[in-house]
């Protein structure tokens, strides 16, 4: 299903491309005149007419065609259509079995039930549409000449309205106007996608001028823009003038639909879109359908169920047929005529028969199978929703199911493909180093600040766990809500009350919109780097003063203060004060726009103005500047005297002469800011921005204010600066870069900032002259920065370069041309504005460059260990680049120090080919001696690559076991990928990339994660969850079999188009371990109990046909039959299908080895479905025979004996039922005894209501009888017995003998709590010995050697009995067989297994290495006296997060760590590949044992490769 | 691939103007309840299913079934069986030129005897049981083919009965009271029993008609049409099954309250057997004293009207004489399969207690795989 969905994903594309060419083909754009001007002429005249109005209709239904459209949507449904085939067929008499009407009651009853439930769903969105059709805006009317008051219903295209702030917008708008005087409006589109900051939208520029109101009656234009479309960030069009002038429109003219007027009192546009037509609508796809797994295995199973059917009919049909041939001519008396009295050949009546038999027998195919289901799956998702460890107190959000219907694939898992920013990180960004011209600056401060968070937070994360309830993080939103309180309730007054959730609210919205957490906003600057940025600017101060040119300053000097001008400019950050809510601080003194003509730049840039540049009115604020510090600084004798400077600045009061000339007093010394500036809120796009900005803020360089076209930053003793912002070139991630184009206010110079990934900015560094001193800094500059930016990516930390360009004005008026004419271009505009960014952005100065930390979220790396223990294979595809991917896997346990790494770098695809074919060489030649003959054989098929996947059934036992996943890791990387993603490649990658434990793709694209995803799902046909954070994520979840979306910072594109919503990444664990096994197993013992009972029920009836002679009669009263699995039956199974719990939720968490149960679907297999088919054929057996041999010739009736079979057969059910239920509750005993109690009942009515009605079987009085008789007891109390006595022996027997994991997981949860937590704590490995407290178990909670030993080898042996275990077995083994020569034996194995688990204590370590080393994790447990201490003492000495990490592992460390790197000389033609093999271990320098040092080797190698 | 997948919120406006409008509901926290059942922690029993928590049950039942399986064994001994065959197939037997003489409509009655002894005598109430085999009563158009309505005395059933009862249903251009397969395949040979004393005289023995058929059938199920006694009005205008010899008003005219449809040799017949071979309640010979037996044992003659054709499809006719315990006829068959099941659950019980002995204490050392 989800590759239908895949496809319907390219239909729509490919449709919407046909869309496109049509369009230009037909050049059918939208025209929207103003309506005013069409008021009086009704209707007709109105060239807006066509245009579908603004009244929203999502109902399917009216009340008249509810029933037939309803009906015929249900008719899809292929079971709805037999079972309304089977009802009709009744209507024939000459083949019908039942009363006609009661064979169309179950049909009727599952069609209304279906029926009501559209219909109530329907009716939800008819209220809610009315809702919104109703409300209110304000729209201008031509005959009052004013706004007035109208629905949202009414508003048509063309119609002018009004918005104030805070109002939501009715339609698509092209902003006419706004009361603000930047022609800016303000919006939030939260509710489009869920990014909560403010976006700006602008006035149509010809309206921009307009320095009165906007009069709706003098506007004359006319818009042609394109049709509707549901491309959220396009909008194209120009709006003609009377007088010809054609202006452009943008997509930031547009306000769309849904969006929330924000911060601007009032705004007023024109509808262009409206209802159905606007872009919020055309993008409301509604929900997905997919079909779960065991859904798919199910429909086979009811194709069996048809197939036993047809079977059943035609050996009734044959049997009737010889039954009647044996009479011959001789008619018996029995043998009824044809109602028109004419005698039937056998062989007509067989085949009339067959058509009965399949009426009688129609209950094999369970009708209430599919209505029990979805019953089922609503309660498991509204279970789900309510599960409070799923419920993100800081965001308020909990777990959304948006697929209704895959739950039991949850259960199922067994590739989970993880996107890496946002979601196993936080997504909150951290500055935390940086390096400026070439010197690294480590911000120590900083990072100690950082760990002390770090550790805040999991303390509290200690707290909340063990509390449950306790309020949380109280202490860290304490100190920054109260601001946001007083902001929220301004802004949102009228339409929130104020209470504390809204305080907890508005708390997780700031957090949200601003990215900026203490944690983000607090950096400790790095005092060398304070320093020199104070001396710079005292210096440059000095210099200005002087007129000197300020090129004169040191060069390092000046670079310090360039870069931290380009972090605070060169972004799209929106500066916003807690006073004035979300109102940006105003520091402009006059309007001003960018460069917009030629015109504009010839006036603006005089030679004059170019030169002075200080005289003119657009810099009054550089003039303020200047003045005041001119008065400032006139004190100042000499410019050396910089400390005397910084003295004199201290010892000024706040508000004294400083306050006198500069609006805001320089302040430098580390204090924090005064009240008066208030805390700046800055609203960025991206968190990195932020970060930043934030960043530079420390360092006293702070944006205090940012317009279209002028950004002012404020900075130590230069006071406030004026950029004048030129362009803003955005970013995207084609360039991965973004510019701004400033005029420096100091220089005059036309400097370019740039920022962007360092990949990028390296090459268009311009290459330094080497001539020169000059240039020799800076090629060293490069170099070290180089080398420091490796260092970052080390340390997983994300980099960023900061690079300048100075133009001068022959070059800038040069550039300026083109580009001006791509931004006026109509056509292609999107790509001229790009090759005119890239003419710009060359030959750079290198600034510097940072390293922002992105957390790994809470709980990540014990989640990654608890899924990957449950046996799911985890792959993290991220655009990141390899270093920072590398390390974070590392930090969350994604690779394993002791892991080899297989890393592929290819630059071609035959360097891939043969890369790949060296890989599966090498794990061959290393693991195939280890492994068993099976495994041989699977490799050397490898090359083979239809023979690799004989497997082309789920069901061939588990996947581990022809493919052994060793352990390896595989780091490729995204160019290497798209090579291995090619047809003739894919297998062997695929070969590769199985048999390795985790891998990691780096900078790979959208299209390549979906790729990926949608090859391993297909190939090697495995259930694959895909989740992700972002709008990249989104194609890789849609082609998921289960996408997960986590609601974080990056918006709500990811969550739309996912199945599972997640507030964090942690708790996947239990959605998956816990909800997913549940939901699995629940289903799947519920399908297969529905086919049982079905069959059970059947097959008492087919029996009864060899003693009828085959005559299609039926013992059981057809009402009982009917009404058997509606209602006699239902509840219970229901009941448990919801509630059952076979383990409790602690234990699957702390077992995750149990959910391997669902990965191999061992709780429905197919051969389950044949056994319980068998079970079912006995039990019915025993049910017909047991009361045919007790009433054997006697005067019995047919319904007087056919009742006690019924209740037998209803006994035996429900003790089968019981049998099979894992948890009884008050609610499994109700319901059981309601469905005796309902079946009694009915009986006991039914028979006494009626004495000449219900024909043929006139039950009167016969229960009534049957209860007086003590056979009827009789047999109610041994068939039962009887029929499911071997089941019942055949699951003790199971239960003793081998037990299921899921059994032993059953057993802990019986222990009392303490005990339980012991025996998880001692042996997480394997479960030995839990079930009672007895001596062998005793032992095991000593620590005694001799105690594990003898557990695991009796695990050993117990576990090669069972051949599913055969896979772990044979790597445990193969496991040992490497430790062996080196020392480590398996009693050790199993100590240190005892000994390593320490958790908790590591888990809240930060993961980043520059942190000071915690504590040796096992300084303070009891050491086992094992050979291997040394070992560890060393290693635990050693600084590194090696240390760290593998103290975590619940293996020993091998002391020898091969790592292999496969690298190709850059000409692929040569079949030379080069086999490094390093150990790492031993007598070595740290270098080399800190990871990130291994995989800069392996950068540098496969930087080698691709020179 | 942007445009395709950017789904907006899930009902668009739906949603901005529900939170934007419904305010107090979005101000309430969304923080799960609590409660035991939210979050799945409702008090259970969780059985486990292993040899030791099996064990009892499995000995607990086989040591109630074997007793209640000795007691209903004994029981049904207890109880006394005669029966014999009169069908006539082969030509020893005294029915046989009955037997294969026999046309529906032929108008002079069949009669043949047949001598039998009783080894044993009967005590109490004995039962007189025809039975017949390989006759399917229950085949589907059979059972069908009936009208309630009419047998209930409705009168618009009486003069138009059910579609039910066709090709059974009109005769001769009017309707059949009682209509259907069913009625018209009355069974009606007439059974006498003599006992032969010891001086060879024959002593007819008194045979009950009453009381055979249900209570129920017989006052609420089946009623003459027409209030008044006289049925033979009531019945007019409808005509006889096409078997019948005797239209149904002149069943049993020694009795009012036996005739018509409320003769109960026609309810019983019209309770339609479950089983090919079954069995009918015929008469009950009631016991005279608590000092001499019912039926003692000696020589009897049972004579019998041979009306009733069953060879055409290899079918047999039997009488039976049965006393009746408090659980019905002789019928050995629940006895035993209470002492059987009883005992395999033993056994069972058995094979467990070794299980659990040998394998209990090891008991899942199994190692759950990691």
């Amino acid at each position: 299903m989800a590759r239908e969905s895949g496809d319907a994903g390219t239909a729509k594309a490919s449709k919407a491309k046909r869309q496109r060419k049509k369009k230009t083909k037909e050049n059918k754009t939208r025209t929207v005149h103003a309506n005013i001007l069409y008021d009086h002429a009704k209707g007709e005249e109105n060239p807006n007419r066509h245009y579908a109005n603004n009244k929203i209709k999502t109902t399917k239904y009216t009340v008249l065609s509810f029933l037939p459209k309803n009906l015929f949507e249900q008719f899809h449904r292929f079971a709805n259509v037999y079972f309304v085939f089977i009802a009709l067929l009744n209507f024939v008499p000459v083949v019908n079995a039942f009363q006609p009407e009661l064979a169309l009651a179950p049909v009727v009853f599952i069609l209304s039930v279906t029926a009501i439930k559209d219909l109530w769903e329907d009716y939800r969105r008819h209220r809610s549409d009315k809702e919104i059709n109703h409300m209110d805006c304000l729209v201008f009317s031509r005959a009052q000449r004013r706004y007035v008051e109208k629905y949202w219903k009414e508003v048509r295209v063309g119609d002018f309205i009004r918005l104030r702030c805070n109002e939501i917008l009715p339609a698509d708008v092209l902003l006419l106007s706004s009361s603000d005087p930047d022609r800016l409006c303000h919006i939030e589109t939260a509710t489009l996608d869920g990014e909560t900051n403010l976006k700006q939208r602008q006035v149509v520029r010809s309206f921009f001028d307009l320095d009165c109101d906007f009069d709706p009656l003098k506007y004359n234009s006319v818009i042609e823009c394109e049709k509707p479309n549901n491309d959220l960030n396009r909008f194209r069009g120009y709006i003609i003038h009377r007088s010809g002038r054609k202006d452009a429109l943008y997509k930031e003219n547009l306000l769309l639909r849904g969006c929330t007027i924000r911060n601007t009192e009032e705004a007023v546009g024109i509808v262009i879109y409206a209802g159905h037509e606007t872009k919020a609508m055309l993008n409301n796809n509604g929900p997905r359908y997919k079909r779960s797994k065991l859904e798919r295995q199910m429909n086979v199973d009811v194709f069996w169920c048809v197939i036993i059917l047809l079977v059943m009919c035609l050996f009734a049909a044959v049997g009737h047929g010889l039954w009647m041939f044996q009479y011959g001519d001789k008619r018996p008396v029995f043998d009824v005529l044809s109602p028109e009295g004419t005698d039937l050949s056998p062989i007509m009546s067989a085949i009339y028969l067959f058509l009965t038999m399949i009426i009688v027998f129609q209950v094999l195919i369970p009708i209430s199978l599919f209505v029990s289901i979805e019953i089922v799956k609503i309660c498991q998702v509204y279970f789900i929703h309510q599960d409070m460890d799923l419920y993100d107190e800081e965001t308020d959000s909990h777990l959304q199911c948006r697929a209704l219907n895959i739950t039991e694939d949850l259960g199922q898992m067994q590739y989970i493909f993880s996107d890496k920013t946002g979601t196993l990180t936080e997504n909150k960004m951290v500055f935390r180093r940086c390096t400026v011209a070439g010197v690294e600056y480590s911000h120590d401060a900083n990072a100690r600040r950082l760990a002390m968070y770090q550790e805040m937070d999991s303390e509290e994360e200690e707290c909340t766990s063990h509390g449950g309830t306790l309020p949380r993080r109280d202490s860290v939103t304490s100190h920054h809500s109260a601001p946001v309180v007083l902001r929220s309730q301004s802004t949102k007054s009228h339409r929130r009350t104020g209470s504390r959730a809204e305080a907890k609210r508005a708390s997780i919205l700031s957090k949200h919109t601003a990215f900026s957490s203490p944690m983000e906003k607090d950096i400790t600057p790095d005092p060398q780097l304070l320093d020199k940025v104070n001396e710079c600017s005292s210096q440059m101060d000095f210099m200005r003063f002087h007129s000197q040119p300020i090129s004169q300053l040191p060069s390092d000097l000046s670079d310090i203060i360039d870069f931290f001008i380009a972090l605070t400019i060169c972004n799209t950050v929106v500066v916003s004060s807690p006073n004035q809510p979300r109102q940006k601080v105003r520091m402009r003194f006059e309007l001003k726009s960018p460069v917009k003509t030629i015109e504009d730049f010839i006036k603006r840039f005089t030679p004059s103005r170019l030169t002075s540049g200080s005289n003119s009115s657009s810099s009054s604020s550089l003039i303020t500047n200047r003045s005041s510090n001119k008065g400032c600084s006139s004190m100042l004798s000499s410019p050396s005297a910089e400390s005397t400077l910084t003295k004199l600045d201290e010892e000024q009061p706040p508000g004294g002469l400083d306050h006198a000339f500069s609006p805001v007093p320089p302040c430098y010394d580390g204090k924090p800011w005064n009240l008066e500036e208030g805390e700046l809120r800055y609203e960025a796009e991206s968190p990195d921005e932020a970060a930043l900005v934030y960043a530079a803020r420390a360092y006293k360089c702070s944006l205090v204010g940012r317009l279209p076209d002028q950004v002012t930053v404020e900075l130590p003793h230069l006071g406030k600066l004026s950029f004048e912002l030129l362009h803003t070139l955005g970013f995207d991630s084609t360039r991965k870069r973004m510019s701004v184009v400033v005029r420096h206010p100091l220089t005059d110079q036309i400097t370019v900032y740039t920022k962007g990934a360092d990949s990028v900015i390296m090459d268009l560094i311009k290459p330094p002259n080497t001539g020169n001193s000059k240039g020799k800094r800076q090629k060293k500059i490069v170099c070290r920065t180089q080398n420091y930016l490796n260092q970052y990516a080390a340390d997983g930390l994300r980099t960023l370069c900061i690079a300048k360009k100075i133009l001068s004005k022959d070059e800038y008026a040069c550039w300026l041309q083109h580009h001006l004419e791509a931004e006026t271009a109509i056509q292609g505009r999107e790509e001229l504005l790009f090759e005119s960014a890239l003419r710009l952005e060359t030959n750079l100065q290198l600034l510097g460059a940072t390293g922002i930390e992105d957390r790994l979220q809470d709980g990540v790396p014990e989640t990654i260990a608890s899924l990957r223990k449950a046996g799911l294979q985890i792959w993290v595809l991220t655009g990141d680049k390899q270093e920072t991917a590398v390390n974070i896997a590392y930090a969350c346990k994604l690779l394993d120090p002791e892991e080899e790494i297989l890393t592929l770098n290819a630059d071609s695809q035959e360097a891939c080919a043969l890369l790949l074919e060296e890989s599966l060489h090498y794990i061959q030649a290393k693991f195939l001696c280890s492994s068993t003959d099976q495994a041989a054989k699977a490799l050397h098929a490898n090359f083979a690559p239809f023979e690799i996947y004989p497997s082309s059934s789920p069901s061939s036992s588990s996947h581990t076991v022809p493919f052994m996943v060793h352990r390896l890791g595989l780091v490729i990387d995204g160019r290497t990928l798209a090579y291995a993603l090619d047809k003739n490649l894919e297998d062997k990658f695929l070969a590769v990339a199985r048999s390795c434990r985790s891998v990691l793709c780096c900078r790979s694209t959208p299209l390549q994660k979906s790729m990926v995803v949608k090859l391993v799902r297909n190939k090697l046909k495995v259930m694959t969850l895909a989740i992700g954070d972002g709008a990249n994520d989104v194609s890789m979840i849609q082609v998921a079999d289960v996408g997960v979306g986590i609601s974080g910072q990056e918006g709500m594109q990811a969550v739309m188009a996912s199945d599972f919503a997640l507030p964090r990444f942690r708790y996947l664990q239990k959605l998956l371990l816990v909800h997913g096994h549940w939901c699995y197993s629940r289903l799947a013992n519920m399908i297969l109990y529905f086919f049982y009972k079905n069959a059970m029920f059947v097959a008492l009836i087919f029996w009864y046909q060899f003693y009828c002679g085959f005559s299609g009669s039926a013992m059981i009263d057809q009402w009982y039959l009917i009404f058997f699995n509606l209602m006699f039956s239902a509840f219970p199974q229901l009941i448990t299908g919801t509630l059952d719990k076979d383990v409790s939720a602690e234990t699957l968490q702390q077992l995750p080895q149990l959910y391997v149960n669902g990965q191999n679907s061992e709780e429905y297999k197919p051969y389950m479905f044949w056994m319980n088919m068998i079970d079912a054929f006995y039990q019915s057996l025993v049910c017909f025979f047991v009361p045919y041999f007790a009433y054997a010739d006697s005067d019995v009736d047919l319904f007087t004996w056919g009742t006690p079979i019924t209740t037998l057969a209803l006994f035996t059910i429900l003790l089968h039922l019981g049998i099979e239920t894992k948890t009884w509750t008050w609610m499994n005993w109700l319901s059981i005894s309601f469905s005796i109690a309902l079946f009694f009942t009915v009986a006991l009515c039914y028979n006494a209501s009626c004495p000449t009605c219900y024909s043929p079987s006139n039950p009167y009085w016969t229960m009534q009888r049957l209860l007086q008789d003590p056979v009827f007891y009789l047999l109610c109390v041994i068939t039962p017995v009887a029929a499911l006595l071997p089941r019942y022996f055949y699951r003790a027997c199971l239960g003793t003998l081998f037990p299921s994991p899921v059994q032993v997981g059953r057993q802990l949860d019986k222990l009392p709590a303490e005990t339980r937590r012991n025996i998880l704590s001692l042996s997480r490995v394997k479960v030995g010995s839990p079930l009672s407290p007895k001596p062998p178990f005793l032992s095991l909670t000593k620590p005694s050697p001799k105690g594990c030993n003898k557990k695991d080898q009796r695990s050993f042996s117990s576990s090669k009995t069972s051949q599913a275990k055969k896979g772990p077995v044979v790597q445990t083994d193969e496991e040992k067989g490497r430790r062996s020569p080196l020392g480590p034996t398996d009693s050790e194995k199993g100590l240190s297994d005892l000994y390593t688990l320490v958790p908790t204590d590591v888990d809240t370590l930060p993961y980043t290495k520059d942190t000071p080393p915690p504590p040796p994790p096992l300084s303070g447990e009891p050491r086992p006296p094992s050979t291997k201490d040394s070992e560890r003492l060393d290693k635990t000495l050693e600084p590194s997060d090696q240390s760290l990490s593998s103290w975590i592992t619940s293996t020993p460390l091998l002391s020898q760590t091969d790592r292999v790197q496969l690298t190709l000389p850059p000409d692929g033609d040569s079949q030379c590949v080069k086999y490094t093999r390093t150990s790492e271990e031993g007598p070595k320098s740290d270098h080399t044992v800190h990871p990130a040092h291994r995989t800069e080797q392996v950068a540098q190698q496969s930087l080698h490769t691709t020179l | 691939m942007m445009a395709s997948s950017y789904n907006a919120k899930e009902e668009d406006g739906h949603h901005s103007g529900a939170s934007s409008h419904g305010g107090a509901v979005a101000a309430k926290s969304k923080k799960p309840d609590n409660t035991a059942f939210k979050q799945q922690r409702l008090p259970a029993w969780q059985p486990i299913l292993t040899a030791g928590t099996v064990l009892p049950a499995f000995f607990v039942i086989g040591l109630i079934f074997i007793p209640i399986g000795i007691g209903l064994y004994v029981t049904s001994n207890n109880i006394k069986e005669f029966e014999i065959d009169y069908t006539g197939v082969d030509n020893h037997s005294p029915c046989y030129s009955c037997a294969n003489n026999f046309s529906w409509n032929s108008t002079t009655p069949c009669l043949c005897s047949v001598n039998f002894t009783l080894e044993q005598p009967f005590e109490n109430n004995v039962f007189m049981y025809y039975g017949l085999s390989n006759f399917y009563q229950n085949h589907r158009r059979y059972v069908k083919s009936r009208d309630d309505s009419q047998l209930n005395g409705d009168q618009s059933a009486l003069k138009n009965p059910s579609k039910e009862c066709e090709p059974y249903r009109i005769s001769d251009g009017q309707p059949i009271a009682p209509c259907g397969a069913i009625a018209n395949s009355l069974f009606n040979d007439t059974l006498e029993l003599y006992h032969i004393d010891s001086n060879g005289t024959r002593n007819a023995i008194p045979l009950v008609k009453k009381g055979i058929a249900w209570w129920t059938d017989k006052h609420v199920k089946f009623r003459n049409p027409g209030a008044n006694a006289n049925l033979t009005p009531a019945f007019q205008g409808t005509a006889k099954p096409v078997n019948w010899r005797k239209p149904v008003y002149e069943l049993d005219p020694s009795e009012p309250d036996n005739n018509g449809f409320i003769n109960e040799d026609f309810i019983v017949w019209m309770r339609t057997a479950a089983l090919p071979t079954f069995r009918k309640l015929y008469r009950i010979i009631q016991k005279k004293s608590s000092t001499t037996a019912t039926l003692p044992s000696g020589k009897y003659v049972l004579e019998i009207t041979y009306n009733y054709p069953v060879l055409s499809f290899n079918g047999s006719k039997r009488m039976i004489l049965s006393t009746i315990s408090w659980m019905g006829g002789k019928n050995p068959f629940l006895g035993i399969a209470y002492i059987t099941v009883g005992s395999i659950c033993f056994c069972l019980g058995v094979v467990l207690l070794i299980i659990h002995h040998k394998y209990d204490n090891r008991n899942n050392s199994a190692d759950i795989p990691n």
